[in-house]
């Protein structure tokens, strides 16, 4: 496959999840290639890093649920900035734990997971949907019900991958990777570099946590989490990043950026940044 | 010092500071009288040994914490953090989400919840504000990320406050946030001017402790060589 045939399998109003973390290992690729696409009115699962950022700008997003936007050696992320001081979304913001707990429970079949994270503060206020259960054991203890949220689709890049979806990290962290291909009907992998079966035990068990059974489709991807971190394949392209914060804070230069960045196809993409 | 008196008696807890100071702080408190607290490198492993501000750390790798790991030991109590609030308020409300009174059009978008209202829900937390002026410390916040003692069910426990003037916590009447010490050449009047709200003030404020030699040359030679901590805040 490639990155426009996995969106061509997406559709307006999906509810899609992202992998990744803040500005590490993000499926930017794919991200990308929703650019370019005609889709609209998404809601948007994501441990949120410049992946929310692009879509953002792109006009892409109905809804957005999320526990944090940041480039993390950025703290603040100014296209998500720019559309939640401009209302431009539908913000479900909740404790990041309570995102996990959301995509394991949809994984799980679960209708909600119980947590005392989120009770006291103004995430039920701010999201009145939210309901509490009390536990029916002897403590009676009321817990926030955190709902499942099960999702149309998941994006994901690891580092590694077989043709058959199973794929590999080889970084420090997984994320949630599993989660949000375990929670989604349909997950897309997208990774450095495509190899053999018979080359993913090497690196150890333990790395191999997307298997096949949950994935739906695998493309190769090289350099495509960029400019986030794919480790140990390569670091956060920083420079890249503080020109992508620059350029997003100045309309003008915005549209520059977009000119030279993404205004083509990946290999474009690619292209424009070795010149950089 | 503060910043590393806070973690004093914490035991084997993960200690996840925010900000250069408190990182000292966390670093030099195993380094001296809390030699069980766990330290992260900031990425996803549980590092022994000390090591300098903005370096990786030498020491050997003790555990792996993926984010995963760290929000499992955040909801089982086992971590003590000193988040950044962007505003706090008398009861310990605490807000790095946003700044204005319409949530869905903010005057200003900050990180996010985060794992604020899990973190306070669940485990000890601290606060360091490296400015402390009446725009943090407010009558109320305008989102309530970490929740205060004036909400039900209440925090696990808000342990100190420690801003560039002063320490506080919250041991005054109903959980209120009240004055510690005030740092060597800081007046009391001083902290009450930058601070949105009364503080509850109990008589005669001491100074707060100044480093040992020791502990002056940890700081100095091994934790933070190249002055992270002005950068922080910077000499008066």
């Amino acid at each position: 496959m490639t990155a426009d045939e996995v969106v061509a399998e997406l559709r307006s109003g999906m509810t899609i999840g992202i992998g990744g973390w803040g500005s590490r290992r993000k499926p930017m690729s794919l991200v990308r290639a929703i650019l370019r696409s005609p889709l609209s009115d998404l809601t948007i699962v994501s441990y949120g890093g410049p992946d929310v950022g692009l879509l953002l700008a792109a006009g892409k997003v109905k809804r957005l649920v999320y526990g944090f936007v940041s480039l993390d050696s950025t703290p603040l992320e100014p296209h998500f900035q720019a559309a939640r001081q401009a209302g431009a979304i539908e913000a479900t913001e909740w404790d990041e734990g309570m995102l996990q707990w959301a995509l394991y429970a949809a994984s799980l079949r679960l209708p909600f997971l119980p947590t005392r994270a989120g009770l006291g503060s103004d995430v039920p206020r701010l999201d009145p949907g939210l309901r509490t259960v009390r536990s029916p054991y002897p403590d009676g203890e009321e817990l926030l019900a955190v709902p499942a949220l099960p999702l149309d689709a998941a994006l994901i890049h690891l580092n590694r991958a077989d043709a058959a979806g199973n794929a590999q990290f080889l970084g420090p962290d997984l994320y949630f990777d599993d989660l949000f291909a375990a929670a989604a009907t349909r997950a897309y992998v997208s990774c450095e570099r495509l190899v053999d079966t018979a080359d993913l035990a090497a690196a150890g068990f333990a790395s191999l946590r997307i298997t096949r059974w949950m994935t739906a489709g695998v493309i190769e991807s090289q350099n495509g989490a960029h400019f986030t971190s794919c480790a140990p394949d390569y670091d956060r392209d920083e420079a890249f990043q503080r020109e992508y914060v620059a350029a997003a804070k100045d309309p003008a230069r915005w549209r520059e950026f977009g000119e030279r960045y993404l205004s083509g196809t990946e290999a474009d993409y690619q292209r424009a940044v070795k010149a950089q | 010092m503060a910043c590393a008196d806070a973690w004093r008696g914490d035991g084997e807890l993960l200690a996840s500071p925010f900000g250069a100071i408190p990182s000292i702080g966390a670093r030099l408190a195993r380094a001296t009288f809390a030699p069980d607290l766990l330290l992260s490198d900031g990425e996803a492993v549980l590092v022994t040994g000390n090591w300098a501000v903005g370096d990786e750390p030498a020491g050997p790798v003790e555990g792996w914490v993926p984010f995963r790991s760290v929000f499992d030991l955040a909801w089982a109590g086992r971590r003590h953090a000193m988040m950044m609030p962007s505003q706090l308020d008398r009861f310990g409300n605490m807000n790095i989400s946003a700044i204005g009174a319409d949530f869905a059009k903010p005057d200003r978008a900050l990180l996010g919840m985060r794992g604020a209202p899990g973190n306070t829900a669940c485990h000890p937390v601290s606060y360091w504000v490296p400015r402390h002026q009446a725009r943090v410390f407010v009558p109320k916040v305008d989102v309530v990320s970490g929740i205060g003692y004036d909400k039900t069910p209440g925090p696990y426990g808000l342990r100190l406050v420690v801003t560039n003037l002063a320490v506080l916590d919250f041991g005054g009447p109903y959980n209120a946030m009240r004055l510690v010490s005030v740092h060597p050449g800081v007046a009391v009047a001083e902290v009450v001017a930058n601070t949105g709200f009364d503080l509850v003030i109990d008589g005669e404020i001491p100074q707060t402790r100044s480093p040992e030699a020791d502990e002056l040359r940890l700081i100095r030679e091994v934790l933070d060589p190249r002055e992270a901590r002005y950068r922080e805040v910077p000499l008066g």
